[in-house]
């Protein structure tokens, strides 16, 4: 379990979390939701050490984020995989070098068992046959395939995704968002999805936290969140003129 | 940031790049990959300018040493001299600092913005030791080379300038070249190149590392980073000349 407490993060002087509490499960997709700029990717941020709190704590399966030492935090690194909201793969390797460099950088194990490890990862995420290509040669939606292999490929424990749909048409969408619901569920870990889509808070929504103005201004699951009486949050999930109609229908 | 801070955190910068790679293996890789990125993709460029530069530093002494007193073969010696001492060294690691520099910071710019610095950060590798190390190492090794190279070139291509003008004789030119040779001259001038070298290689990484927002702020760090490398390198080059020439 994740836990956040009283989580604070300004920069120059403008707050951007004030004071966020939450837990996020293991076996779950955790949704952190919010519009564009409510600072959902400086929590996730804050999450995996990119940023440093100014105040409060978070705390990894009993392990204090606070009291770690930096080597303490760099190990901690090593459990967690992260899929960038602009897959940030290296343009200058290949697709079968971009997922074999963390095996490269932290094992010692021969070529063949790495290239064993690339391989079945990239085939967890229906790819094959692309190991020689170059990032730039890829579609959106392939992109993020080989950045949700390079995330898993050493195993992580915790799974940070900003925005894993963005850019893409709404049907890969939903198979970037199904692929990571199922690995979530096979290696039973833990994963935090950042997302203002609102196919992925119906599909894949187990928990969610709506984020507004620096706090968590609602927390529940996809079935809660149809029913919500919270403004805020009606006013963000139905924000277009079909889903009022979809919401009406529904009750 | 005043220029106080910005040299504070360029040296804070350093401290993090100069240490141990995390893995030989691939600090290795990179390393072969960054000669051939910042030093062998340079050498037709600097012997191209070298060469032809040397033949206009033969022509031009050549014709201001007009007086029929002063012996041609000062023509050889001079040329040699101002290609070992100065344009070798400072022209072409500024030339350098132009096309190596921009290329740095613009491909480390574009990886900060397009968060493969934060990938990297997030893997747990120490990002300035695994990207800033290997063009140290690479350009402080290689630039040597190449300004050996440049002197050479530079020194033929007086030779068939003079040649082709007929404004100074081989047999002169050549026992110029040889005249009250000093060793010491091409030990300074592989001194300062190897300190040019390893500014091409930091401060450019500097402007491109902590670049923030997108293409147009990647452009501008780039700009920054060659006229900042450039005026780093004039200054240097009077420091050490007084350190190691002055008496
Ligand atoms: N590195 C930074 N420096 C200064 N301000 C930042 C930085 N990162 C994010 N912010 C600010 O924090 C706020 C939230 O941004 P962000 O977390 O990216 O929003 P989003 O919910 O769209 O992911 C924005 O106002 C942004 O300007
Ligand atoms: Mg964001």
């Amino acid at each position: 379990m994740i836990e956040l407490s009283n989580l604070h993060k300004s920069f120059d002087g403008a707050s951007v979390l004030k004071g966020i509490n939450t837990t996020f499960e293991k076996g779950k997709t955790n949704l952190i939701i919010g519009q564009s700029g409510s600072g959902k990717t400086v929590l996730l941020k804050c999450m995996l050490g990119l940023f440093t709190p100014d105040k409060g704590d978070i705390c990894y399966d009993n392990r204090h984020y606070s009291k770690m030492s930096i080597k303490g935090k760099r190990n901690l690194r090593k459990e967690m995989g992260m899929l960038f909201q602009g897959s940030a793969l290296f343009d200058s390797l290949n697709v079968e070098n971009n997922v074999m460099f963390p095996l490269k950088m932290f094992t010692n194990n021969p070529y063949n068992a790495m290239l064993d490890r690339v391989n079945t990862v990239l085939k967890r995420v229906n790819l094959e046959n692309v190991n020689h290509k170059y990032p730039a040669e890829l579609s959106g939606g392939m992109q993020k395939r080989v950045a949700l292999a390079r995330a898993i490929v050493m195993n992580p424990k915790y799974l940070f995704c900003d925005e894993p749909n963005s850019g893409l048409d709404p049907k890969t969408a939903i198979v970037i968002d199904n692929l990571i619901q199922e690995i979530t569920k096979e290696f039973d870990i833990i994963t935090v999805i950042n997302s203002h889509d609102m196919n992925s808070v119906m599909e894949i929504g187990e928990k969610i936290i709506f984020l507004k103005d620096g706090i968590k201004a609602w927390e529940g699951n996809n079935k809660e969140i149809l029913r919500t009486t919270n403004e805020a949050v009606s006013d963000f999930v139905y924000s277009s003129e079909l889903l009022k109609k979809v919401r009406k229908a529904y009750l | 940031m005043n220029y106080i801070e910005h040299v504070g955190k360029y040296f804070s910068m350093l401290r993090q790049v100069l240490r141990k790679p995390q893995k030989w293996s691939v600090f290795r890789d990179s390393l072969f990959r960054e000669i051939q990125d910042l030093g062998i993709n340079s050498v037709g460029i600097v012997a191209f300018i070298s060469f032809f530069v040397g033949g206009v530093v033969v022509i031009q002494t050549a014709l201001n040493l007009e007086n029929p007193l002063i012996p041609k073969y000062l023509i050889g010696y001079a040329s040699r001299e101002s290609l070992i001492l100065e344009f070798s060294p400072t022209l072409l690691s500024i030339i350098l600092a132009g096309k190596v520099g921009s290329f740095i910071s613009s491909s480390i710019g574009t990886m900060r913005v397009t968060e493969q610095i934060d990938a990297l950060e997030v893997m747990g590798v120490n990002s300035l030791n695994y990207l800033v190390l290997p063009k140290i190492i690479a350009t402080v090794l290689f630039y040597p080379f190449l300004i050996t190279i440049s002197i050479f070139l530079g020194i033929v291509g007086g030779y068939v300038a003079g040649n082709i003008t007929n404004l100074v004789l081989s047999a002169d030119y050549v026992s110029g070249i040889r005249y009250d040779f000093d060793p010491f001259h091409i030990t300074y001038s592989l001194i300062k190149t190897a300190v040019f070298a390893f500014v091409i290689a930091t401060i450019p990484s500097y402007h491109g590392y902590f670049v923030k927002g997108g293409a147009i702020e990647v452009g501008r760090s780039s700009t920054k980073a060659v006229v900042w490398t450039s005026v780093v390198i004039i200054f240097l080059n009077y420091i050490l000349t007084q350190l190691l020439l002055g008496k």
